[in-house]
């Protein structure tokens, strides 16, 4: 009998989950998928500056169909806008962005995370069909901070929060926050610590759904 | 009198030859000399390695040089084709060599190349698949990768603007890997979309200095299409 009492939280909730956690003034950098969702969830009265890969800072929200500049495109290859007070630059420059430390944050989804902060999220097998990488792993090892976006449990129901990452890494200790459908969990020196959980949620219930030892934050 | 302008991208082209290394310019659809690199396919020239972003996009430019078979190797961050499955179909049937490189390298390769630094560290890519073979050493308390430069024989990049000096200017999500390509090539091949009197383009503005460009064509086409 399932006897649990809690509801997941959306994709969209999520995003506004990280977005509340994110101050007035950084820089970031938001992957695919859920990520993308933050810069919609943004506090009002905070002004939080989004860079693309393609050479773009001050990301505004998405056009209108009759608004759209054919030049203007984000990282994703979709249509985007530019803030007053936006800037372009090219592709060494902006990663020197990236790699160089200055971005203070990048969101990144994946599909595996390890307790010592590995992360895996770009390729699922050694011998892929053809592999991509992109940005992702300038993005892992160079920004100030990596928080992850993504569900506690694989479609088939394996957790992605683990000892160790089974697929091809993407980088070594670089993610620092994780915050799924179920919890908020930090990658500490002591491994996964439990910050937050949706309510209802037992520390047991979401300990065996998680591939690593879950810890409590030291009174 | 300096004028690096050329009528045709025939003459734009002359003198490329099978096993050269291309610089393409352009991120998704923005940015890509697509009227240049469908040239190359005119020329009939092959066996070449091409660097790029992308395996190209839709139907054309890059897409259809790896149709036709003219590409041996490509050295590219993330070889997918939105509108198409041709670099997938020719990588699975082994018939193209694939060099991949996260995107933050490829471009400063290129910019280490056209900087006259012929290897640097990384920490990116430390510990992955995509260090396998190279030299790591310790810095700053991180694994670093050992990342040679990356030249070409040609680049093929679109402007904006330009002037017979072959100065340029980009539009807004244009720009990105176009000024390191220019960079990073022996001989840098311009496409612009429109060609003005020397002395009015704003110094200010300049992005990619003519010393960078040796050909400049104009080719007025419009907006690109995702």
């Amino acid at each position: 009998m399932d006897t649990r009492i809690w509801t997941p939280l959306s994709r969209r909730e999520i995003a506004a989950r990280i977005a509340s956690d994110i101050p007035n003034g950084w820089y970031v950098n938001l992957g695919i998928g859920v990520p993308t969702l933050v810069a919609d969830e943004v506090p009002e009265g905070r002004e939080v500056v989004f860079h693309a890969e393609n050479g773009l800072l001050g990301i505004g929200p998405a056009p209108a169909d009759a608004d759209i500049d054919p030049w203007l495109i984000n990282a994703g290859k979709q249509y985007v806008t530019l803030r007053p007070g936006g800037s372009y630059f090219h592709h060494a420059d902006s990663f020197a962005m990236i790699r160089g430390g200055h971005l203070d944050l990048c969101v990144l989804g994946a599909y595996q995370v390890a307790e010592n902060g590995d992360i895996a999220n770009w390729a699922t097998s050694e011998n892929d069909t053809a592999p991509a990488v992109g940005g992702a792993m300038d993005l892992s090892v160079g920004t100030r901070r990596v928080w992850v976006a993504m569900n506690h449990l694989t479609r088939e129901g394996e957790p992605r929060l683990v000892r160790d990452c089974t697929y091809p890494l993407t980088a070594q200790a670089s993610v620092d926050r994780i915050y799924t459908d179920l919890a908020v969990i930090d990658v500490t020196a002591r491994g996964f610590v439990v910050a937050e959980m949706i309510a209802g949620m037992t520390l047991e219930q979401l300990q065996a759904m998680t591939g690593a030892t879950l810890h409590m934050p030291e009174a | 009198m300096i004028d690096k302008t050329v009528e045709t991208v025939a003459e734009a082209l002359s003198g490329v030859a099978d096993g050269a290394t291309f610089l393409l310019g352009g991120f998704g659809a923005v940015g890509q000399a697509t009227h240049l690199i469908e040239g190359v396919l005119e020329t009939g020239i092959r066996d070449l390695t091409v660097v790029a972003n992308n395996a190209g996009y839709g139907q054309v430019g890059l897409a259809r040089l790896l149709k036709e078979g003219r590409i041996r190797k490509l050295i590219c961050s993330y070889p997918r084709i939105v509108g198409s499955t041709v670099f997938e179909e020719l990588y699975r049937a082994g018939r193209i060599e694939l060099e991949l490189v996260p995107q933050g390298t490829l471009a400063e390769r290129m910019r280490a190349a056209g900087a006259g630094v012929p290897a640097f560290y990384t920490p990116t890519g430390a510990g992955t698949r995509l260090a396998a073979g190279k030299e790591v050493r310790h810095f700053d308390g991180r694994d670093c990768v050992l990342e040679e430069a990356l030249s070409g024989d040609v680049a093929l990049i679109e402007a904006w603007k330009a002037d017979r000096w072959g100065n340029l200017t980009y539009r807004a999500a244009g720009r990105n890997f176009n000024p390191v390509c220019a960079m990073a090539a022996r001989m840098t091949i311009a496409q612009t979309q429109h060609l003005e009197p020397l002395g009015t383009l704003d110094p200010e503005t300049i992005v990619t200095p003519g010393i960078f460009v040796d050909r400049v064509v104009h080719i007025e086409y419009g907006s690109p299409r995702l």
